[in-house]
C-alpha cells in the first residue's frame, strides 16, 4: 500500500485515502468546440503510459478533497514528488532521477527474467 | 516415559528438552488419544509416542510423516477441531501448538492413513506425471468437466473445508513504529535491543510461541556468557519491558508491500485449551515502518535421493529441535544422510542423549575437520564420499542402501529414522517481496540479498552471514544503537548441496522427491525441460513444482539446480520464481476480518426505512442503498402488487420515498456559469423558483447522468442526480471545478443523506400535502410544473419540488432527514384515508416507461448520445462550451443510423419481452443473425392494459411503424416499433 503526500494537508497519508486520476499535465483546450478530430483524440483519447517517470493526477477524496500532481516512478513506485494542481510540471532533479533509473534494474520484469526464454 | 502416571511418549528423553513436565494436555489423532506435554507441537507429541505417519501425500497418496520441526513443513498436515464449526484443515503438525482437548485428523486418505485405496494412484504414476492432465484428459472435451476434473479432484487433494460459519471472531489493528524487526532470533533479537536502545519504537515479530529462531534446536552455542536459548528468553523478557518495544510471538509476517508497509498474522488463541470469549481467534496487523530489519534466518534443505519421502525421513534440524526443545528422539537407530556438517551436530545430540546412530552418511569426501574428529571421537561411523541411493519400509523407513560414490556395492543398513541435510537456503522471501533483487552467491550456491528497493536490511542466516560473532555486529550496526554482545559457536560449518544427490541422476527414473507436498520428483523437472519448457516459470506451472501450500520453501532451490542442470545453463541465467505474499499461508478470517455479515458492505437506509418495513415492502439493492421495491398486501404476489400499485397512482394518488436521489448543492456567485459547462443545458434563463431537467455528457459526448436541478436563487442550485451516480457525479464536478476551471467562485456539497425526500404523485397529490404546506400558494397557476420553492411542511423548514417521474401530478417534498419519519407518516396517513398507496421502485420504473421517461445505466449504457435517447432538445445549441460539446461532433456521433431509443410494442399485448433480448429485421436469416439492437427495459402495464417496451435500435426513430422481431429460445417475438410515450400521449395528466 502506497504512502502519499498530500501536498495540500501536508501530510503522508495511506493510499486508502486517494484516488487516482489519469495522466497529469492534460490540458482542456480553451477552444475546445472548434479542434479537429486528431486533436480531441490527443486530448481525449490518447495517454502516455510510460514506463519509469511519469506525472499523475491524485484526489485525497477521503481526506481534503483536493485533486494534485504526482511525479512517480511506476518501476519502483516511489514518489519523487507531489504537487499542487494549478503548478507547471515539475522537473525531477537529477539524483532523483539516476536513483529511479537505478531502481529499475532492482526489479525483475518479465524481459529480464523471461526474456531469453521466449 | 511417563510423569505422574501419564503416558507422554516412548520416546521421550528424561532430562532433555526444555518443556516442562508437570503440565500435560490430551488430545486424540484420528481418534486415538495421546498425551502431550504442553510446549509440544502436534508433531513433537506424535512422534513423541512414536508415530510418524501422518499423512498421504497429494497426488500418489504415499505414506508421509513429518519433515520438518516449523513453518517450512510440507508434509505434515493435519485437520484441527474443537468442535464441529471450529476446524481448520491443511494446518501444518509442526506448527500448531497441542492443547487440551484437541481433534486431529490426518487428511486425503480412505479409508485409514494406514490403508489408502488411493495409494493404487502410486502403481499408476507412470500416468501421472508432470503436467499429466494437460494431456491425458483433453479428450472428449465435455468429460473433463464432468468426470475427469471431478475424479482428479477427489483423488489428488489436501483436506476438506468446514462447512459451517465460522464462530469465531478476528482482530484488526494498524501500527506505525520505527523498526520492524521480522525474526527474533540471535541476529532479531539484537538487532532489537540495539535499536531499542536509541529509543526508536521497535516491533519485533517472530512466528513462533518463543523467541529464539535457530536456537530452539540448538545446544551447543553461549551467548553473553549464557547459553543461548536461555539468553534469547532474557533478552525478550528485557525487550517486552520497555515501553518502546512491542514484542509480537505467534505472529507471521506474511507480507512485505510498498512503502514500509507490512501485513501480520498473530495467531491470539489457536494454542489455547479454553480460549476466552472476548479473544479473537486471529489479529491481523498492518504496520507502516520507517525502517524494517529481516532476520528472518535460513532454512535447512533436504537431499534429493530415491524414495527420499517415507515417514522417519526428516531434515537433521528438525529432529535437533524436536530433541532439544520437545525432548524426543525421532528414533532408537538413526542414519544421517548429509552435504553438510550441520547434520552432524544433530548425530552429536542425538548420540549423547542414548540414541544410536546407524551411520553418518557423508556424500562429500571432506567433510569439515572440526565435526569429522568430533564425530570420531564419539565413536559414530562415518561414510564420507558415499550416498544413500535407496530406501525401505512401507509405513516408516525400516532401512537405507548406502552406496560408495561411483561404486556399486550397495550394502542395507536397518535405522528407523534418517536424518538428512543438504545444506540451508537462506529466507529471503519477504526481501524479495519488497522489490529487492537477489544475487546468487556460487560458493555457497545460494541467493542472497543484493540491491534493496526500500529502506530495509536483510541480517544474520537471510543475508547468508554464517559466523556468529559476525552476525551479532552485522545485527547491532542494522539496530542502529551500540551495545556490547560477544557469542560464539562450537563448530564452523562448511558444505551444502543443490540438485539431485547420487543415483537420482539424470540417467535415472527413481521417485526422488523435491517438492514434497505437491509430489514433484527430479524426473519431473528434467521431463518438463524435455516437453519444452525453458524457462524457470514455465518449469514451475508445467511441474506445479513450489506451487504448494509452502511456496517451495525446500524444494525450490533443487528444483532450479536440476533445472539448470538439464538446461546447461548457469542457475543465475535460469533465475528464480518469483516470491509472492502471503509467506505461509494466512486464514480467509484474518484477511477478511470484521468485513463479514452485516459489516461486509454495510447498507443505506432511509430515514423511512422502518416506517417502509413496518407498512410491509420488499426491499431491492440499488447501489449500496437498500429502496423499497413494493409493498404487497396479504396474499399479493409482486406482479398483483405492482399492478394495483401502478392503477392507484394514476387513479388516486400514490406516496413513494425518493430520499436515495444523489443530492449536490451548488453554490456560488459562479455557480450558474458553472452548470452550463457541466451540463449540455443552459442555465442562466433558468428563473429562481424553477426546475429543469439536465443531462451531463462525458467530454465523449456520451450520456453521464441526468437529474432535475432546481434553482433556488440567483446563487444556489438544488442538484439531483441518479441513485447511483451521486458520488461520480460529484467527483466529475469536482475535477472539474478544481483542475479545468478553478477561477470560478463555486462550492460543492454532498446533501444526499441531508434531505428525506417524499414523493406524492397522483391527481390527488395536491389535496394530499395542501394542509402541510406554509409559505408557498401550490395550486397550478403559482406553483406549475417544475417550480421549487423553499417553505414549511409541518411546520419543518422545507424544500418543495413540483416535479413528476410519473407524469400526473407531482410533489417531492424534501424536508431535513431527521424530520423525515414525521413528515412521512402525516402524509401517508391522510394519503391512504383518501384512497392513494405507498408504491416502490418497480411501480416507479413501470409507470415512467408509461411516458417514455428514461433511466441512465439502464435505457444507456454508456454508448448513448443525448440525441440516440432522444433528448437532443436539452442539448443547448448556443453554448460554445461545456463538456462534451467536442466529442458530441465526433463523425462517429453524428452519423445516420446509430442506435436510438424507440418503443416496441408486441403484436400479441401480453408478451412481456426480456429485458436484454436482442432484436432483428429478418428472422430468417442465417447465423449469426444481424442484431439491430437490445430491449433495454420491459413491463407489463397495467395502466395500458398491455405490455410495453424500451429498446436501443440502430436508426430507431426511423423504423416507427416497422415490424421488427425478438428471438428466444423457443419462438419469435413480433414487435411494433413506436415512439416511446405509452399514456397519455398528450400530457394533460401532469397539471392534475
Amino acid at each position: 500500500m502506497l504512502l502519499i503526500h498530500c501536498p495540500y494537508c501536508e501530510e503522508d497519508r495511506s493510499e486508502l485515502e486517494f484516488r487516482w486520476a489519469g495522466e497529469a499535465h492534460i490540458a482542456r483546450p480553451e477552444n475546445i468546440a472548434a479542434i479537429t478530430d486528431e486533436e480531441f483524440a490527443e486530448y481525449f483519447f490518447l495517454r502516455n503510459n510510460e514506463k519509469g517517470l511519469t506525472y499523475e493526477r491524485w484526489r485525497h477524496i477521503h481526506g481534503c478533497g483536493r485533486f494534485f500532481n504526482a511525479a512517480r516512478d511506476t518501476v519502483s513506485d516511489r514518489f519523487l514528488m507531489t504537487y499542487k494542481a494549478g503548478l507547471p510540471k515539475q522537473s525531477i532533479p537529477p539524483a532523483e532521477e539516476a536513483t529511479a533509473v537505478a531502481e529499475e534494474k532492482t526489479v525483475e520484469t518479465w524481459e529480464a527474467t523471461e526474456g531469453d526464454a521466449r | 516415559m511417563s510423569v505422574s502416571g501419564k503416558n507422554i511418549g516412548a520416546f521421550r528423553i528424561k532430562g532433555a528438552g526444555r518443556l516442562t513436565p508437570a503440565r500435560t494436555a490430551r488430545f486424540t489423532f484420528d481418534g486415538k488419544t495421546y498425551t502431550a506435554m504442553e510446549g509440544d507441537t502436534v508433531a513433537s507429541a506424535l512422534l513423541a509416542h512414536g508415530v510418524h505417519l501422518v499423512g498421504r501425500s497429494f497426488k500418489y497418496h504415499r505414506p508421509r510423516g513429518i519433515l520438518s520441526a516449523g513453518a517450512e513443513e510440507p508434509n505434515a498436515l493435519i485437520d484441527v477441531s474443537r468442535d464441529a464449526a471450529r476446524r481448520q484443515p491443511n494446518v501444518r503438525a509442526t506448527v500448531q501448538e497441542v492443547f487440551d482437548g484437541a481433534k486431529i485428523s490426518s487428511q486425503n486418505r480412505w479409508p485409514s492413513l494406514k490403508f489408502d485405496v488411493g495409494g493404487f494412484n502410486d502403481l499408476l504414476s507412470p500416468f501421472f506425471a508432470a503436467g499429466f492432465y494437460y494431456k491425458t484428459f483433453m479428450w472428449p472435451k465435455e468429460a473433463w468437466m464432468k468426470v475427469y476434473e471431478p475424479f482428479i479432484r477427489r483423488a489428488a487433494g489436501l483436506g476438506v473445508a468446514p462447512t459451517e460459519e465460522d464462530p469465531d471472531h478476528y482482530a484488526n489493528r494498524y501500527a506505525h513504529c520505527d523498526v520492524l524487526i521480522a525474526g527474533a532470533g540471535v541476529a532479531g533479537l539484537t538487532a532489537a535491543l540495539s535499536a531499542a536502545a536509541t529509543g526508536a519504537s521497535v516491533i519485533l515479530v517472530d512466528e513462533q510461541p518463543e523467541v529464539g529462531g535457530a536456537l530452539h534446536a540448538d545446544s551447543a552455542t553461549t551467548i553473553d556468557g549464557q547459553n543461548g536459548y536461555e539468553w534469547a528468553q532474557a533478552a525478550a523478557a528485557k525487550l517486552k519491558a520497555m515501553p518502546n518495544v512491542t514484542v509480537l510471538t505467534r505472529t507471521t509476517v506474511f507480507g512485505y508491500y510498498n512503502h514500509g508497509f507490512l501485513g501480520l498474522a498473530e495467531r491470539v488463541t489457536d494454542h489455547l485449551a479454553r480460549p476466552g470469549k472476548s479473544s479473537p481467534r486471529e489479529r491481523l496487523w498492518q504496520v507502516r515502518a520507517s525502517r524494517v530489519v529481516l532476520a528472518t534466518g535460513s532454512i535447512e534443505r533436504h537431499m534429493v535421493f530415491s524414495n527420499n519421502d517415507r515417514p522417519g525421513i526428516m531434515l537433521a534440524s528438525a529432529a535437533r529441535t524436536f530433541l532439544n526443545h520437545h525432548g524426543v528422539a525421532v528414533g532408537r537407530k538413526v542414519g544421517v544422510y548429509t552435504a553438510h556438517d550441520s547434520a552432524y551436530e544433530a548425530a552429536f545430540d542425538l548420540k549423547r542423549a542414548g540414541v544410536s546412530i546407524a551411520a553418518i552418511v557423508d556424500c562429500r569426501a571432506e567433510p569439515g575437520e572440526a565435526v569429522l574428529a568430533e564425530a570420531r571421537s564419539l565413536g559414530i561411523d562415518v561414510l564420507t564420499g558415499h550416498s544413500v541411493t535407496d530406501t525401505f519400509g512401507r509405513l516408516r523407513i525400516s532401512s537405507m542402501t548406502v552406496v560408495r560414490n561411483g561404486g556399486s556395492n550397495a550394502r542395507k543398513i536397518k535405522v528407523d529414522a534418517l536424518i538428512v541435510s543438504a545444506g540451508w537456503t537462506p529466507s529471503v522471501h519477504l526481501f524479495s517481496q519488497s522489490r529487492g533483487k537477489l544475487r546468487f552467491d556460487e560458493k555457497g550456491q545460494r541467493f542472497l540479498p543484493d540491491i534493496y528497493a526500500q529502506d530495509c536490511v536483510s541480517i544474520g542466516g537471510c543475508n547468508g552471514t554464517d559466523d556468529l560473532a559476525e552476525l551479532i555486529d552485522e545485527a547491532i550496526v542494522a539496530g542502529g544503537g551500540s551495545i556490547a554482545l560477544a557469542g560464539e559457536n562450537r563448530f564452523e560449518w562448511t558444505g551444502g548441496m543443490i540438485g539431485a544427490a547420487e543415483g537420482a541422476g539424470p540417467d535415472t527414473v527413481v521417485k526422488a522427491f523435491i517438492d514434497f507436498q505437491h509430489d514433484v520428483t527430479a524426473k519431473d523437472i528434467r521431463l518438463a525441460v524435455r516437453e519444452g519448457m525453458h524457462s524457470i516459470e514455465h518449469i514451475k506451472r508445467f511441474t506445479t513444482n513450489g506451487m504448494a501450500s509452502d511456496q517451495g520453501k525446500l524444494s525450490n532451490m533443487h528444483g532450479l539446480a536440476i533445472a539448470a542442470e538439464v538446461l546447461d545453463r548457469p542457475i543465475p541465467q535460469v533465475g528464480l520464481t518469483t516470491f509472492r505474499a502471503p509467506y505461509t499461508p494466512v486464514t480467509y478470517g484474518t484477511l477478511v476480518n470484521h468485513s463479514r455479515g452485516d459489516l461486509f458492505d454495510p447498507a443505506r437506509k432511509t430515514p423511512m426505512h422502518a416506517l417502509e418495513a413496518a407498512e410491509g415492502a420488499e426491499f431491492e439493492d440499488v447501489g449500496n442503498w437498500k429502496r423499497a421495491w413494493y409493498f404487497p398486501k396479504r396474499g399479493e404476489d409482486m406482479a398483483t402488487a405492482v399492478n394495483r400499485e401502478c392503477r392507484t397512482v394514476r387513479e388516486a394518488a400514490g406516496v413513494f420515498d425518493a430520499s436515495t436521489l444523489g443530492k449536490i448543492e451548488v453554490v456560488g456567485p459562479d455557480a450558474a456559469q458553472f452548470l452550463n459547462l457541466l451540463y449540455t443545458n443552459a442555465w442562466d434563463a433558468l428563473k429562481p423558483g424553477k426546475c429543469r431537467y439536465g443531462i451531463m455528457t462525458r467530454e465523449d459526448g456520451f450520456v453521464y447522468d441526468d437529474g432535475v436541478v432546481g434553482r433556488l436563487a440567483e446563487d444556489r442550485f438544488h442538484v439531483t442526480t441518479t441513485t447511483g451516480g451521486a458520488p461520480r457525479v460529484l467527483h466529475h464536478m469536482e475535477d472539474y471545478l478544481q483542475t479545468e476551471f478553478p477561477h470560478l467562485k463555486v462550492w460543492l456539497t454532498s446533501t444526499t443523506e441531508q434531505w428525506a425526500v417524499i414523493a406524492v404523485q397522483g391527481p390527488k397529490a395536491r389535496e394530499i400535502i395542501q394542509p402541510f404546506v406554509e409559505g408557498v400558494d401550490i395550486s397550478n397557476e403559482a406553483f406549475p410544473h417544475m417550480s421549487v420553492a423553499e417553505c414549511t411542511v409541518m411546520g419543518v423548514p422545507a424544500r418543495l419540488f413540483r416535479v413528476s417521474f410519473t407524469g400526473e401530478l407531482g410533489f417531492e417534498v424534501n424536508v431535513p432527514a431527521d424530520y423525515g419519519p414525521a413528515v412521512w407518516k402525516a402524509i401517508w396517513e391522510r394519503a391512504e384515508s383518501m384512497g392513494a398507496c405507498l408504491y416502490g421502485t418497480e411501480t416507479m420504473h413501470v409507470l415512467r416507461a408509461e411516458k417514455g421517461y428514461i433511466i441512465v445505466g439502464q435505457d444507456t449504457d454508456g454508448t448513448v448520445t443525448p440525441d440516440d435517447a432522444g433528448l437532443s432538445w436539452a442539448v443547448s445549441k448556443k453554448k460554445t462550451d461545456f463538456v462534451g460539446i467536442r466529442g458530441l461532433k465526433r463523425p462517429d456521433l453524428a452519423r445516420d443510423g446509430r442506435k436510438q431509443l424507440v418503443g416496441l410494442l408486441t403484436n400479441k399485448p401480453s408478451d412481456v419481452l426480456e429485458e436484454g433480448a436482442q432484436i432483428v429485421a429478418d428472422p430468417n436469416q442465417p447465423k449469426p443473425m444481424t442484431m439491430l439492437g437490445h430491449v433495454t427495459s420491459s413491463y407489463w402495464s397495467e395502466n395500458c392494459g398491455r405490455s410495453i417496451a424500451i429498446a436501443l435500435v440502430a436508426g430507431g426513430r426511423a423504423r416507427i411503424g416497422q415490424t421488427l422481431y425478438v428471438p428466444m429460445k423457443d419462438r419469435t417475438i413480433a414487435v411494433e416499433v413506436t415512439d416511446m410515450v405509452f399514456f397519455d400521449k398528450e400530457g394533460g395528466r401532469i397539471n392534475g
